[in-house]
């Protein structure tokens, strides 16, 4: 079990927060390609949620056609650098390919990928044509995967794209909600200011769209508009004593982390509640961080955790340690958090109970909540006729129209919640889709 | 007991692995050194007028991650003096008696093959080759292959190294030609003792793709080169029993040569007749180490097979490689996919539908992904075995009763071929082949 000391200097951090899938150098690239069997109607193409030619890019990479496999791969996927490093690939293509079947390593697809966008990048290759203008404005509210990819989409089919970003950088949660193990900011920043730099759309920083007047504007200004909000800021528990200092969101701690990086302050012991990937990110860095003890608390067992395998096994290496079959009943502390109380579940005619019998308390100076984020519902709120469901996801048709014939959309504010690739391709989609609508 | 000793036409070694004259064999250190490695042998780097050779002389293809699968040199023969060569075959045999040095030589007229000859002999040589194969650089100037492409001068030179030379004398025969029999029996009537090959074969391994020149590039430009290394060792093999079934030329000893690498290699090439191998590329790419896999292989197999000298099963193979009209046209063989095995690549789906029989199903199923084996379809032709990247995954069944036997030979002598474009007798007619326009329905 790792033991991490707190990081007081970006070395330190860098150390800490070492990148889980570093980039191959060019022989571990020609050899790992070498490896690729090019099998038929290949099962890993088909795990891709973008359907990237997978085994046309690993030989293209093989012969050494570097700016071709990145071709393949961002024709795609527009945020194929990205993906290539943040996708969880074992349960993706790499969890499809072949060889696990043989019991022998999968090719490591993530990394060649990357490999190949990288090196593209950094080459500064022109890869992609803005289309022939068609004289036609599209809004894109949020510059995260699945607003980016849309733009790029776009712009490709000749439209003029502005995007509206509440933040100050572009990406979303590529770079504000991703474990610094996975990635880092130069490398998505990079990516975006390579995409932009050959396709032109416009990024309005700063401008979150978040009243009925803005609204109206975009809708008379623009031929389409496609929403690519996201979700918003962790979900209030409705805990007694949520409002002591200490008690965080997941999605907020992990923000400023990416942001403040070794400046974050994290107290010796940390309590991370939920069992979602989230859960495990915010628990593992908190380790990474130097926080002597962390403890993940799920109110279910470990087999119904939301979370992957392995993103549970890589914060347990980081000297996690882990409560299930308990739930938060309340904060204590005066002032300041001291620690959670917890009460046990139970399954009780396979439903979740909980005994308010069996209490204990969690000694702690901070708590973690990754309990899920709130959706972004006092903005679909604005728009006219645009049909939600019952878990405030926006409802979108084949085409990635919503009911409002004007507003497409896509990524986590129609999914609820998915990995980058997801909205990634729903972003390329809509695109497709207000074209289509645009040329009915 | 194995005894890996050999009697090559008089020539005799402690095994039958010996060194290629090449450039492994240029120099009495380096010949010393991979006695005590373990070779039984050595070709020395062909010997005559020293050359002048060009700097930047070896290209490689490479296959995948395997680095030099093919391999080409332009290099030419010695480029040391004649005396110091001598000299250091001395020595070599002052230290090795029991081992065999092989003169290779290479010179134009009959005065100089006369004196060389007089001169390895005194410099203790066991015996010569005569480099009639080198394709590249001294065929320009009348040799090499120049003469193993023309038998009647080959058998002339022959003629005169026999008539000279009191040691054994093997002739070696350059690939680059049509039918390999023919400068072989020259050799034979020549009066050789034994015949090697293959020498390398003309080739061009590469372009680069910036300066547009053959590799390996000498200032801007390059030539054709001599190929060898594992990618020649189905034409050397091939070569060889030609030879070796040849009435009279199979009558002398064989050495083989070509690709050779492993204890696999070596056992191919004497069921195919050679009495003893050759061996260069190999070293250039592992170093003389390489000879231990080797031995010990071969004494494995043969401990295995209860042979005690190589001669035990040197040629076995040799009546079991036949003409296509001996072949039994009742044999039939069927593809079986092992399910437990198969990992779902599909590849032999595809191997099959575009470049066979299309007697391969894909799977209903996109999880399991497991084809299957249309039988009535399938020809047997093996492809799908041979892509599959699973060892023993698909196999080739017997289907046959093993009752019937019939050859092309068989059936001409009775009549009984297709003589029209259109006979009812043509094998494939009824066989069954998907309509043109079905490949448009394909799509997934």
């Amino acid at each position: 079990m790792a033991e991490y000391k707190r990081p007081t200097t970006k070395a330190e951090f860098d150390k800490n927060f070492k990148q889980k899938k570093p980039l191959m150098n060019d022989t571990e690239a020609y050899y790992e390609a070498s490896r690729c069997l090019f099998c038929y109607d290949a099962p890993c193409v088909q795990a891709c949620p973008t359907h990237i030619d997978i085994p046309l890019f690993i030989k293209q990479i093989h012969t050494d056609n570097v700016t071709g496999a990145s071709k393949t791969i961002f024709d795609s996927n527009w945020l194929g650098n990205a993906c290539g490093v943040v996708c969880p690939t074992g349960v993706l293509c790499e969890g499809a390919c072949v060889y696990n079947h043989q019991d022998v390593p999968p090719i490591q697809i993530g990394r060649l990928q990357n490999y190949a966008t990288n090196k593209t990048i950094d080459a500064n290759k022109t890869l992609f044509k803005v289309g022939a203008s068609n004289g036609k404005k599209i809004a894109v509210i949020g510059a995260g995967p699945a607003g980016l990819a849309c733009a790029c989409e776009a712009r490709t089919l000749g439209y003029e794209v502005d995007l509206f970003e509440a933040k100050d950088k572009p990406s979303g949660l590529t770079v504000h909600g991703i474990a610094p193990y996975k990635i880092t900011n130069e490398e998505v920043l990079k990516e975006v200011e390579y995409l932009q730099n050959q396709l032109g759309f416009n990024i309005k920083y700063n401008t979150a769209i978040d009243s009925k007047d803005e609204l109206t504007m975009l809708e008379t200004n623009y031929d389409a508009i496609f929403i690519g909000v996201g979700l918003g800021a962790t979900r209030h528990l409705g805990l007694e004593g949520e409002d002591k200092k200490g008690v965080v969101g997941a999605v907020e701690f992990i923000e400023e982390l990416r942001m403040k990086h070794h400046n974050t302050k994290v107290p010796a012991k940390v309590v991370v509640i939920g069992g979602g990937n989230t859960a495990m990110d915010a628990a593992s860095e908190a380790a990474r961080m130097g926080a002597r003890k962390t403890v993940l608390a799920y109110r279910n067992s470990k087999e119904n955790m939301g979370a992957y395998g392995f993103e549970y096994d890589l914060a347990i290496s980081a000297g996690v340690d882990s409560l299930f079959n308990v739930t938060p009943i309340g904060i204590v502390g005066n002032g300041h958090v001291e620690g959670v109380k917890f009460a046990k579940t139970e399954l009780v005619e396979g439903k979740l109970q909980t005994n308010m019998n069996n209490t204990f308390i969690v000694r702690c100076d901070m708590v973690i909540k990754a309990t899920g984020q709130a959706k972004q519902g006092h903005l679909y709120d604005l728009i006219d006729d645009l049909d939600i469901d019952k878990k405030t996801r926006i409802k979108i048709n084949s085409e990635f129209q919503t009911s409002n014939a004007k507003y497409f959309a896509g990524g986590d504010a129609v999914n609820g919640g998915a990995e980058v690739v997801n909205a990634a391709y729903d972003g390329k989609m809509a695109a497709q889709g207000i074209h289509n609508w645009l040329n009915k | 007991m194995v005894d890996l000793s050999i009697n090559f036409a008089g020539i005799k070694a402690p095994n039958p692995f010996w060194l290629a004259s090449a450039p492994p064999t240029n120099s009495g250190y380096q010949i010393m050194k991979a006695f005590e490695a373990g070779w039984g042998g050595a070709v020395w780097k062909t010997l005559g007028v020293p050359v002048v050779n060009v700097s930047s002389r070896y290209g490689s293809v490479n296959y995948r991650n395997t680095r030099m699968m093919g391999f080409n040199n332009i290099e030419l023969i010695t480029d040391r003096p004649l005396a110091d060569n001598l000299r250091e075959i001395e020595e070599v045999k002052k230290y090795f008696p029991d081992h065999a040095v092989i003169a290779s030589l290479m010179v134009e007229s009959r005065a100089e093959w006369e004196q060389i000859i007089k001169d390895v002999e005194n410099a203790g040589a066991d015996g010569i080759e005569l480099n009639f194969g080198c394709p590249h650089g001294m065929c320009e100037r009348g040799m090499g292959s120049a003469v193993g492409q023309e038998p009647e001068v080959l058998k002339t030179i022959v003629g005169w190294v026999k008539e000279a030379a009191k040691i054994p004398v093997i002739t070696k025969l350059s690939p680059n030609i049509s039918h390999i029999t023919d400068p072989g029996l020259a050799a034979v009537q020549g009066g050789t003792d034994s015949i090697s090959l293959i020498n390398t074969i003309k080739s061009i391994v590469g372009i680069d793709l910036d300066s547009y020149a053959p590799y390996p590039i000498v200032d801007g430009k390059g030539t054709n080169g001599g190929y060898c290394g594992p990618a020649v060792k189905p034409i050397a093999m091939h070569m060889l029993k030609d030879l070796a079934q040849h009435p009279e030329i199979g009558k002398v000893p064989l050495s083989g040569i070509g690709g050779i690498e492993t204890w696999r290699d070596v056992v191919e090439f004497i069921l195919l007749g050679a009495t003893s191998v050759q061996v260069c590329t190999a070293v250039m790419h592992y170093g003389f180490g390489i000879v231990r896999e080797m031995e010990a292989g071969l004494r494995q197999f043969m401990e295995d097979k209860g042979y005690n000298t190589i001669y035990d099963f040197a040629g076995k193979a040799l009546p079991n490689v036949t003409e296509w009209k001996h072949l039994n046209l009742k044999h039939k063989v069927v593809a079986e996919i092992n399910a437990d095995k198969c990992i779902g690549c599909d590849l032999c789906y595809i191997a099959c539908d575009d470049g066979a029989h299309q007697a391969i199903a894909l799977s209903d199923d996109p999880v399991n992904r497991i084809p299957s084996i249309i039988e009535e379809n399938c020809v047997g032709c093996n492809l799908c075995s041979l892509v599959c990247p699973v060892e023993d995954c698909i196999t080739m069944v017997k289907k046959d009763d093993g009752t019937q036997h019939i050859t092309w030979n068989e059936r001409t002598l009775n009549d009984d071929i297709p003589v029209t474009f259109d006979d009812d007798r043509a094998g494939g007619k009824g066989h069954f082949v998907p309509k043109p326009t079905d490949a448009l329905k394909n799509e997934r």
